[in-house]
């Protein structure tokens, strides 16, 4: 007898769905493979957390939702975060996209920045080359579903050679506990092109669980640079599934920038696979825990390509009786000759009843490398705060100087001057002040 | 008010170890003291002691500004009420930049609903930074991180002509401070002197005294100020060393918690 999964999803509603939507039929025959898949896949093992203990149900059902062409009845929760100048913008609300812009400049450009259902109608060779090549179907259960329930999202393609300046952003949204949330980011930025990309997940009003089963794919072709803002801040209603994956050709380079700033259970695995040669990833991850949070964070590059280099960098600060683990794999493939992978995990305590795993992994299979890794987990030094009390500043405006001192780094590096000012008033919540 | 800094039979232990056995001393506004005495003997703890290390526990004594005792108040209120203390070893915070720094502090004093204008603290801070000169690249560094011995020490100096204190403690501002640094963090001193402001100057050297002349020099050797005198006897240690004091007080070794038992 073999044990059938019950999956969360079936499969006659991913017919209906696509259907309602229009789906090119290439589309969903790929949907209803991935659902068949994830019935014989098995969850992912992230380190030291038992996924098959949490609640992965809430999928809820695809709803089409009403396009607008103004930003004015954007939904007020996406409002506040995006800039005053922006034209390049994506709005999802629930399961669908509502609002696209995209600049005449860059549609000139060869630029394409719209949700991608509508790509994979428009630009069909585009999407059907490069979707599901960074994170695969078959890795485990919660991508098989992913691909099989995905909807709305985001296409972006830049053309061979084209830089862009200003940064291209998204915001997504859930405030309805019974639709489906689970945007997918297809980035492809082809040979020496240049994009800078920045987004927000947020959740507002929900009167029921939501599953955010999140993919984030960034193909970076021979000498392109991206740079992938991300900041999240689910309220505690959402369980975040985040897969990042970027696939980097030779010369290409990534910078992730990332924000976890949810107050529900999170899963988010931020990772490079740096295939070709002179291949450059840089990630930088801040997070904070607080309440009962279930946290697992992961930062991981993989080494093919000769003379790669990979940085990686978490500070996590974790408050009330937060769990979280924190992994920080660097894996060097034979071959990757002068390659160069290193990490660092810092994890700051500020109460007793809360956790701090700090896994760092370094998996080498070549001898003619370099690697490092450092990890702390430590407590507020109260040297630091005599010496700030020492000078008139409260205790409690003491640490929190400290604290920010210790997430200042990265905050630093946002790039829109708004995002950072919002991330910094979402640090000060999620801190409790 | 003419401030009146008085410490009586102050007595303090670390970690069980009792460190100062019966400091008294008293200092007026517009007076400078000087703590002399070889390693060791407990003038650093002094320093701590008074502004509140957690490390130190006071277990007898007073230190009291102008009527109120500072040692039932918590560390920032003691600042609030006007001390302040230069530290041997100042802290390196990372992340928080010295302006960010300082302007806390500022507004600690000046409260909620008074903060200083940003422009205005710019001006100040340039301004003190100038005369201390100091590259006002450190404005935007990380509080003394990755600062260099000499730099730490200016940037003590810095927070105190910003903070106007009443009670400045000095505890061995002049260790690794070049000549012209010397000289410069001297004038710095000489200039905040007033009516209203008393300095406690912890130093092993005449050299800082030249440029800042005490009213009042005092040894300590284990645990106690065991000799107080004028500039002269700075001078005279200064060409003598402590022996002469030792003998005198039948001490061999001066060091707390080295003196023979009863
Ligand atoms: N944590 C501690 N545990 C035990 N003894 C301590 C501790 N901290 C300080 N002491 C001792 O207290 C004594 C006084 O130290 P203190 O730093 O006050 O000396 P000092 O006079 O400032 O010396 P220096 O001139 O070298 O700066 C020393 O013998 C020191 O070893
Ligand atoms: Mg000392």
């Amino acid at each position: 007898m073999t044990l059938q999964t019950i999956l969360p999803v079936q499969a006659a509603q991913i017919k209906e769905w696509a259907e309602a939507r229009g789906e090119a039929a290439w589309l969903t025959e790929r949907r209803l493979q991935a659902l068949e898949l994830a019935a014989s896949l098995e969850l992912p093992k992230p380190e030291k957390t038992k996924l098959d203990r949490w609640d992965l149900s809430a999928y809820g059902a695809f709803k089409s939702v009403a396009k607008t062409a103004s930003r004015e009845e954007l939904p007020a929760a996406t409002k506040e975060f995006i800039e005053e100048g922006t034209h390049n913008l994506i709005v999802q609300h629930n399961s669908g996209v509502v609002y696209t812009e995209l600049s005449e400049e860059l549609r000139a450009k060869g630029v394409i920045f719209t949700d991608l259902e509508t790509a994979a109608r428009e630009h069909e060779v585009l999407v059907k080359k490069h979707l599901g090549t960074a994170v695969k179907t078959s890795e485990h259960q919660v991508s098989a579903l992913h691909y099989a329930a995905w909807t709305g999202g985001v296409f972006l393609y830049v053309p061979k050679n084209v830089e862009l300046e200003v940064p291209l952003q998204a915001v997504f949204l859930t405030d309805d506990a019974s639709a489906t949330f689970a945007p997918h980011i297809l980035v492809v930025a082809d040979a020496n092109s240049r994009v800078t990309y920045v987004d927000n997940y947020v959740s507002t009003g929900l009167d029921g669980k939501v599953l955010h089963n999140g993919v984030v794919e960034v193909i970076a072709l021979d000498g392109a640079k991206v740079q992938y803002a991300t900041v999240h801040q689910f309220g505690k209603e959402v369980t975040d599934l985040s897969y990042r994956r970027a696939l980097l050709s030779n010369d290409a380079d990534i910078e992730w920038i990332v924000g976890e700033m949810n107050d529900g259970d999170t899963i988010a695995d931020t990772a490079t696979s740096l295939n070709g040669n002179g291949t450059h990833s840089d990630a930088k991850i801040i997070a904070i825990g607080s309440g009962t949070q279930k946290l697992n964070f992961t930062t991981r590059a993989v080494h093919f390509g000769k003379s790669s280099e990979s940085d990686m960098f978490t500070r996590a600060v974790m408050r009330e009786e937060a769990q979280s683990i924190i992994n920080g794999i660097t894996k060097i493939e034979h071959g990757a000759t002068k390659a160069n992978g290193q990490q660092t995990e810092k994890v700051l305590m500020l109460s007793p009843a809360a956790r701090g795993d700090a896994n760092p992994i370094l998996l080498i299979d070549e001898d003619d490398v370099m690697a490092g890794h450092a990890a702390s987990v430590g407590k507020v030094n109260p040297e630091q705060v005599y010496y700030l009390m020492s000078r008139g500043i409260s205790k409690t405006d003491a640490e929190r100087l400290i604290i920010y001192g210790f997430l200042a780094p990265i905050i630093a590096e946002i790039p829109l001057e708004l995002l950072r000012t919002r991330l910094q008033r979402i640090v000060e919540r999620k801190l409790g002040q | 008010m003419a401030t009146k800094f008085v410490i009586e039979g102050l007595k303090a232990e670390i970690e069980g170890k009792e460190i100062l056995k019966g400091i008294n001393l008293e200092m007026n506004g517009g007076e400078i003291h000087a703590i002399m005495g070889p390693n060791g003997t407990g003038k650093s703890t002094l320093a701590s002691a008074l502004m509140g290390h957690p490390k130190y526990e006071v277990t007898e004594g007073s230190a009291t500004l102008n009527g109120e005792d500072v040692l039932e108040m918590g560390v920032d209120e003691r600042a609030l009420a006007g001390l302040f203390l230069a530290m041997q070893y100042p802290s390196e915070i990372a992340g928080v930049t010295n302006s960010d720094f300082l302007r806390s502090a500022i507004n600690a004093r000046r409260g909620e609903g008074n903060e200083i204008s940003l422009i205005k603290f710019i001006r100040q801070m340039e301004s003190s930074m100038k005369g201390l000169e100091m590259n006002p690249e450190f404005a935007h560094r990380y509080l003394n991180e990755g600062f260099s011995g000499g730099e730490k020490k200016r940037n003590e100096i810095l927070q105190m002509m910003m903070l106007d204190p009443k009670v400045v403690i000095l505890d061995e501002i002049d260790s690794g401070l070049d000549i012209d640094a010397l000289r410069i963090v001297a004038n710095g001193v000489n200039e905040m002197k007033n009516e209203d402001r008393g300095f406690l100057i912890i130093t092993h050297y005449q050299r800082l005294l030249n440029y800042i002349t005490p009213d009042f020099v005092h040894v300590m050797m284990q645990g106690r100020i065991v000799k107080s005198g004028g500039p002269e006897l700075a001078a005279r240690l200064e060409q003598d060393g402590y022996d002469w004091i030792k003998e005198e007080l039948g001490i061999t070794d001066e060091t707390v918690g080295q003196e023979q038992e009863a």
